[in-house]
């Protein structure tokens, strides 16, 4: 916390604190938690978002299910927003669209890193005017987490491919912004294998009762999205279809629930760019997989006696159980 | 502890590794005895004990495990070396302690090597965070293998048939005068490539408390199988991807266990996969998507893999393989041990070399026998799960 001061002390403004971490591990997991807590406490009046890395599906780490749930019940509670980055979806990114074939953890680290850059590079306060955001990740937050009980961010960027691909293709901002609606609505991860067959329902009626979850949730309803672009001709860029009122929950009127972000500066290579960050029904599923797979662990007691050594007891986890299928149920009734 | 033993050591190559104010002698073995090992030995040389440990514990930065290497049939290894896990554990609770365990094989020269396995098993089971069960058989036929593999390399690039028969027979034979080395070789391999993430960088380190958080779900059930691949050097520098998925596949059959035990067809709890080298995680990723439908997994942890990579191949080599498994397929093992015990127990053969001593009575041997039931019934208690519909548990609902 003495780092942290010193810091916090150099800066004429603090916007706040932007936190890397995983969720799988025991490092990043435990003490960026431990860490965000800490800074709760003290700077209670800054924001806090926590970047975080959501393990592979298929295992890297044996209790990484009990560590992802113990990290997110207490971030949930100690956060103001939650960033979230698939490891499983920055693979394929890697695999399916930048065409790399032995794939390493820079070359993960690198999307994860163009990702972060396209939504945080400087950007015009408001439109036509010259002056850039003094706080991004302010604005950010005050745009995309109206509710403190929805706090999950996720990161879509279009277009994304390798540098030898790019010398052959040619974007339109029409183009672009229409893939970006689709992932967004189809919830998919990257712009290759979108479901264009999903559309939003027809009447915003709220749902009675729980959505059951082994339905198939096709359409990604959003809470809220902020769209930022970067490039030629930014300004001619027809945004309607982010603004209908289909994509969005009731209590939210678009006008509110949708934000844009513009410059004339090119990002990276691309000559045109669009990153869309959205708090949208998008980590549900992964969500609730990752709670089922703790339960049914929890349930027969496995590794339980590796966390009550250091002072985890069984109500803790619990407690984390509980507020993780809250969050769950309330995405679910979006 | 048998000064002829350890003098051998201090002329032999690897004088130097050993810090010579460390080394603890006495004039006679334990003569495949464990309770001298263990009661008489351990309470003779305790204190001397203690105070080496301590001081070199003292120069660590951050102490993180002790290594036990011993072997389970005689009377030294097992005794005096169960004995020291009871100390460690006194002196220092909150360091990890594995154990590197040769079990006795099916022809061993030891007779009593079942009493003493088992009473050692009983130290074992209550005091060791994490155990290698290692047996010379297994490492026998890797030797074997090898030399199967060396020599037909070498007679692909023979030229003349006739000294064939003979140049081969004659490399054999050479192998076979000290298998010891070799069978040694393999088990020093293993300890290096489980501490290689602790010794180099790599993009996914492993430290070694992650090896006994990961891969021991319950206190008791803390038997790992481990595998080594490859085997031979690989004399290619450009290895074809083929080898490399062959390695992973090889991992995990049961010629590779430094142990006689099958993972493939018993139910793993866990397994960790430590790579060393060149290896990319879409490589691992690839390799544990093609190999997980062969293999069966409790129904709670059906992704129960913990990955590592270390980008330090091992000397000649351009990558290689640890894996450990927590699996049901080291029940036929301790079976097998519990089996000769009671054929010698039955008889009372040669009790009472042990119980002569002072402290041991035959309730120690009953206790012992007893702690290897329950742990056999553990296991079998998990195989019986195999059989039984997986379902998933009702979850907690909450109020909307």
């Amino acid at each position: 916390m003495n780092l942290i001061q010193k810091e916090v002390e150099k800066c004429d403004c603090l916007s706040g604190f932007f936190i890397i971490m995983s969720m799988a591990g025991g490092t990043g997991s435990g003490l960026g938690a431990f860490v965000t807590q800490n800074l709760q406490d003290h700077y209670s009046n800054s924001l806090k978002m926590n970047q975080i890395i959501w393990p592979y599906g298929t295992g890297e780490v044996i209790v990484q299910n009990y560590n992802s749930i113990l990290t997110l019940s207490h971030l949930y509670r100690s956060s103001d927003a939650l960033l979230v980055h698939e490891n499983d979806a920055v693979h394929k990114i890697c695999a399916k669209l930048m065409n790399i074939k032995q794939i390493s953890f820079s070359d993960i680290n690198q999307v994860l890193a163009h990702q972060l850059g396209s939504v945080f590079q400087p950007t015009y306060s408001m439109e036509g005017s010259y002056h850039y955001r003094r706080n991004p990740l302010g604005e950010l937050m005050e745009n995309l987490v109206p509710h403190p009980e929805f706090k999950m961010l996720g990161i879509r960027n279009i277009p994304q491919m390798s540098e030898n691909s790019l010398a052959y293709s040619t974007f339109t901002w029409a183009g672009l912004l229409k893939h970006l609606r689709q992932m967004l609505i189809s919830n998919s991860k990257m712009e290759e294998g979108i479901d264009w067959q999903v559309r939003p329902p027809l009447s915003r009626l709220p749902t009675l009762g729980k959505v059951s979850l082994n339905r198939e949730l096709h359409f990604n309803t959003s809470i809220a999205n902020l769209v930022i672009l970067r490039g030629k001709d930014v300004h001619s860029a027809d945004l309607g279809g982010f603004k209908d009122p289909a994509l969005y929950t009731s209590w939210l009127a678009p006008v509110n629930a949708f934000n844009v972000w513009k410059t004339q500066r090119a990002f990276s290579k691309y000559e045109k760019s669009a990153a869309l960050v959205s708090n949208s029904q998008f980590l549900l599923k992964p969500l609730d997989t990752i709670v089922g797979k703790a339960w049914n662990m929890f349930a027969s007691k496995a590794y339980i006696h590796q966390y009550t050594k250091f002072g985890i007891e069984e109500e803790d986890f619990l407690d984390s159980f509980t507020l993780l299928e809250q969050v769950v149920a309330s995405y679910c009734n979006l | 502890m048998e000064e002829g033993v350890v003098n051998e050591i201090l002329q032999g190559p690897l004088r130097d590794v050993f810090d010579s104010k460390q080394l603890i002698t006495d004039i006679s073995g334990s003569g495949n005895n464990w309770a001298v090992g263990h009661k008489v030995f351990g309470r003779l040389y305790q204190e001397q004990i203690l105070e080496k440990l301590r001081k070199s514990a003292e120069h660590c930065d951050c102490l993180q495990c002790f290594f036990i290497i011993h072997s389970m049939g005689g009377g030294t290894g097992s005794g005096l070396g169960t004995f020291l896990l009871k100390v460690l554990e006194d002196e220092f609770p909150e360091v990890y302690r594995f154990v590197t365990s040769v079990y006795p094989s099916g022809e061993d020269d030891v007779i009593t090597s079942p009493y003493n396995s088992i009473l050692a098993m009983k130290e074992l089971n209550e005091h060791a965070d994490c155990v290698l069960p290692i047996d010379n058989q297994s490492l026998f036929d890797i030797i074997s293998k090898i030399d199967l593999m060396v020599n037909s390399g070498k007679l692909g690039t023979t030229i003349k048939p006739k000294s064939l028969v003979t140049s081969s027979a004659g490399a054999l034979k050479k192998q076979h005068q000290k298998p010891f080395d070799a069978m040694n070789n393999i088990v020093a391999n293993l300890l290096l490539n489980l501490t290689s993430s602790a010794r180099f960088e790599g993009s996914l380190n492993m430290d070694l408390n992650e090896i006994s958080m990961n891969l021991v779900p319950f206190p008791q059930l803390h038997y790992l199988v481990s595998s080594l691949t490859p085997l031979y050097t690989l004399a290619d520098v450009n290895i074809p991807t083929r080898r490399l998925d062959q390695m992973f596949s090889d991992a995990f059959s049961k010629d590779h266990q430094l142990i006689r035990a099958d993972p493939k067809h018993s139910l793993y709890l866990a397994c960790a996969l430590m790579v060393r080298g060149n290896v990319q995680v879409s490589d691992l990723r690839r390799n544990i998507e093609r190999l997980k439908p062969s293999l069966q997994f409790i129904s709670w942890n059906q992704e129960g893999w913990k990955t590592s990579l270390c980008s330090v191949p091992p000397v000649g080599h351009s990558h290689s393989l640890l894996a450990l498994a927590n699996n049901t397929c080291v029940k036929p093992t301790f079976m097998e041990l519990r089996e000769r015990f009671m054929r010698l127990y039955k008889k009372k053969a040669h009790l009472h070399h042990y119980l002569q001593i002072e402290g041991m009575e035959e309730s120690c041997f009953m206790e012992a026998v007893s702690s290897l039931s329950t742990l056999i019934e553990e296991y079998n208690q998990l195989d019986a799960t195999r059989s039984m519909p997986v379902e998933d548990l009702p979850r907690l609902s909450v109020a909307v």
